[in-house]
């Protein structure tokens, strides 16, 4: 253990034929991400109360929660009680209540002021305390949507920027589609376990984003490499022998950053979503790189970066 | 690349002992004068506390300015012997308009204007309509410097406001053009913070208009409701004759004939003389106290008040008295501010998270340390070393700037260590191949070294930019997750490019092996 290794994660050499199953990922990867744009566009996506704005109230309870004696708390103090429901540990309720309609003038107030009346009426339930009162008003959910999806628009643009810059157009390109096949199936999967999209699935999407370039890049770089070795090579057997070069180090990082992230999945209170987005990122990421994204640049660059013998920058 | 100079050697020590000593102070619970004491601030999501988002109104900056524009022609024309009709301010055009009383009189209505301290500051611009009305209009310059000015003095205000609560460490800054955070830490009901800080507390001393009683105001007259009767309305001139700001003391006491809760306050020198003045001259008249728009009492004078000294009674209780002394004590804030996002922690989540935080980030980096020692050997555990000093230097770099660390913020150091590996695996990999193609030990790790590095840096900007972006356009944890991660990308250059490979190649030196352990 202190010094040779004691387990081999890939068999050397390696020699598996991916691009052989070529149309079978391709296929597959494309029928996950329609379905996810379908599930995209019915049910939606859950917003999260950073985009949707309103309050959500989080209360511990003494003892399991009676909801009937919530609601009727609320009720005194006039408060809709049908946003009351359960999570986690069977003393925890939780209050989420819409805004007002952003129409009114004074919606703003309303909004702020709900989170008081939702105060007083825990105070009048014996032995309960607020975990967690949080109250977004509707330009502020409004702005935060704005710069979540701008941040995630501008990094996908910067990412095929500087691939584009360091390796040519037919590898940024072919980063750029995996990417966002990848970005859908995780929407998809945002919308089948019912988190809550909010900033900090934005945050986990843009990591997941970052990790899975991270991955396309190394086998690029290999691909790129092999190219000005092997001048004759075709280009669809290039690409298997970068993938089989580099599959050590592809499965290897992306179970280090999953054996990271796992911890958090499992015990990471509020950010276990966030973790759980982050594994199926990795997932999709890593099998993305060899089965996604060396295709379409196998498509792309087939005519194109064999064509004359011409050393690529 | 396979040599290291001791000087080299010996900095890449001195950074990582550095990076211990940095991280120090968080151990402790005392500042110990042999260390720097700089400490890593926990975010409220893990300290409890409350976070509020508020919004200056500038509608009523805009309002405020031209009411007080208004008010200084109409003194300047009176002054200079000219007349005027159709006084009026118009918010959304920034003006004042005004008609002359004779269109002769125009050119002198204009001189006067422009010979005004706020016309010869270009603070407005007067010019003739075609109408034959003069119109006033407020500087798009001056106006966003009223805006500037009336944020920060928000700040201010505010600051005073909640010192004069108790809050601990409170920490207020400005976000963007007309928005102000109040970050509040151990505070989870911000209730009375809100209700503080929603007070406007501009207190004024107007002349109640008694002939207009019952009619129509005229000009530079306005109906306002009393404070404990909002149906009731008198009329009061809009002329300012003290205002609240001149003064220096204000405290809740109870009224020795009432028994009921009142306001002391005294002026300072210029409030004392503007009241006694005021009061001298208007004896027999009644005199309102404006606070926020509303009459809180309209006494009638019975005689000069030259002590500086008064009080304010309006049906106050023991805690409106006191907020109302602590408001007029901060000083008025210079236009309304209301809340727009609010969200507070509990102190007992807060410690869940700090625990699911600390849980997550002991058996990540556990998890972590293993595979890289059984799938890597004695280059996994050279990995392993450098993944510590990552750690370590992390923690150094946010004590060093006193950052805050939110549970995303803990899980950015997470991936970080998951991710920092790479670089290690990489080289290892790529040393690996090369000993395959029966290259010696020396050259594999030359080859192992070189190849990796221009990917290393490849990966780690392409991720770099990611969350440059998430934080250019994020808010609180989320910036705070961005900001650990670029951090770590530093970090992890550091540790896995000078130190790691620095352990590999010193083994190299040392035992000059005709095997390696890959």
């Amino acid at each position: 253990m202190f010094s040779r290794p004691l387990l081999r994660f890939v068999p050397n050499g390696t020699r598996i034929n991916f691009m052989r199953g070529r149309f079978i990922g391709l296929a597959t990867s494309a029928v996950l991400s329609i379905a996810s744009v379908i599930l995209f566009l019915h049910p939606g996506l859950t917003l999260g109360l950073d985009f949707r704005g309103g309050i959500v109230v989080e209360v511990r309870t003494q003892g399991p929660a009676d909801f009937g004696q919530v609601r009727a708390a609320l009720a005194a103090q006039h408060v809709d009680a049908a946003g009351v429901q359960s999570f986690g540990a069977p003393n925890d309720v939780l209050i989420r209540l819409d805004a007002p309609p952003a129409a009114s003038a004074d919606h703003e107030a309303r909004t702020q002021a709900l989170v008081d009346s939702v105060r007083h009426a825990v105070a009048t339930l014996p032995g309960a305390q607020v975990l967690r009162a949080d109250a977004v008003g509707a330009s502020v959910s409004a702005e935060l949507f704005r710069d979540g999806m701008l941040a995630l628009g501008i990094s996908l643009l910067m990412i095929l920027g500087y691939i584009w810059f360091r390796f040519e157009w037919e590898f940024a390109v072919s980063a750029v589609i995996t990417l966002i096949l990848d970005l859908t199936k995780a929407v998809g999967f945002l919308v089948v376990t019912h988190f809550e999209f909010d900033l900090v699935m934005v945050a986990a999407i843009l990591t997941i984003l970052g990790y899975s370039t991270n991955d396309k890049v190394v086998v690029y770089d290999r691909v790129r490499e092999n190219l000005r070795k092997y001048r004759t090579m075709p280009l669809a057997e290039l690409i298997d022998l970068s993938i089989n070069e580099t599959l050590s180090r592809t499965l290897g990082t992306s179970m280090t950053v999953f054996l990271a992230a796992l911890p958090l999945a499992l015990f990471g209170a509020s950010l276990s979503s966030f973790a759980w987005v982050m594994l199926f990122g990795i997932v999709v990421g890593t099998s993305s790189s060899i089965f996604i994204a060396a295709p379409i640049l196998l498509l792309l660059g087939e005519k194109r970066l064999r064509r004359d013998a011409r050393p690529p920058r | 690349m396979m040599y290291y100079s001791r000087l080299k050697l010996a900095s890449v020590v001195a950074v990582c002992l550095l990076g211990v000593l940095l991280c120090l102070p968080n151990a402790l619970r005392q500042p110990a004068p042999t260390v720097p004491w700089r400490q890593i601030h926990l975010g409220l999501d893990l300290r409890g506390g409350s976070y509020l988002l508020m919004q200056v109104d500038m509608n009523s900056v805009t309002a405020d300015r031209l009411r007080t524009l208004a008010d200084g022609t109409r003194q300047a024309l009176l002054g200079a012997g000219l007349g005027y009709r159709d006084i009026a301010t118009d918010a959304h055009a920034g003006t004042v308009t005004f008609t002359p009383r004779t269109p002769s009189e125009t050119e002198a209505d204009l001189k006067t204007l422009r010979a005004m301290p706020m016309a010869v500051a270009n603070e407005f611009a007067v010019a003739q309509r075609p109408d034959g009305a003069i119109a006033i209009t407020l500087s798009p310059e001056a106006m966003r410097l009223r805006a500037t000015e009336a944020v920060t003095q928000s700040i201010e205000i505010v600051r005073r406001r909640i010192d004069a609560t108790g809050a601990v460490d409170p920490e207020i800054t400005r976000q963007g053009d007309d928005r102000i955070v109040v970050e509040l830490p151990g505070i989870s009901d911000p209730e009375r913070v809100k209700h503080l800080l929603g007070t406007t507390a501009k207190m004024t001393f107007h002349m109640v208009q008694d002939s207009a009683l019952g009619a129509t105001p005229g000009p530079g007259v306005s109906l306002l409701p009393m404070m404990n009767a909002p149906d009731q309305k008198l009329p009061i001139a809009d002329h300012v004759d003290v205002d609240g700001s001149d003064l220096t003391n204000a405290s809740a006491a109870i009224d020795q004939q009432t028994g009921e809760w009142a306001v002391d306050f005294t002026f300072d020198s210029v409030g004392a003389r503007a009241f006694a003045t005021t009061t001298k001259a208007n004896v027999g008249r009644r005199f309102a106290i404006v606070l926020d728009n509303k009459v809180v009492q309209a006494p009638v004078i019975r005689s000069a008040i030259t002590g500086g000294n008064g009080q304010i009674s309006g049906g106050f209780d023991a805690q409106s008295a006191t907020d109302l002394a602590l408001l007029l004590r901060a000083g008025a804030l210079p236009a309304p501010l209301s809340v727009i996002e609010q969200r507070s922690i509990g102190p007992s989540l807060g410690a869940d998270s700090i625990r699911a935080g600390m849980i997550s980030l002991g058996v990540g980096f556990g998890l972590v340390i293993v595979f890289m020692a059984l799938f890597y050997g004695r280059f996994g555990w050279y990995a392993n070393v450098s993944l510590l000093a990552n750690l370590v230097l992390m923690v150094a770099i946010l004590s060093l700037f006193q950052a805050t660390l939110t549970l995303p913020g803990m899980a950015g150091m997470l991936l970080t260590l998951g991710m920092a590996v790479d670089a290690n695996i990489l080289i290892n990999e790529r040393i690996r191949e090369e000993i395959a193609r029966n290259r010696t030990p020396l050259a594999a790790m030359q080859a192992g070294f070189e190849r990796a590095t221009s990917t290393i840096l490849d990966s780690n900007a392409t991720a770099l930019l990611a969350h440059i972006m998430l934080f250019a356009f994020g808010t609180g944890p989320v910036q705070n997750f961005a900001l650990t991660i670029m951090i770590g990308i530093v970090t992890t250059l550091f540790t896995t490019l000078l130190l790691s490979r620095m352990l590999m190649v010193r083994w190299y030196a040392r035992t000059r092996p005709t095997v390696l352990p890959v």
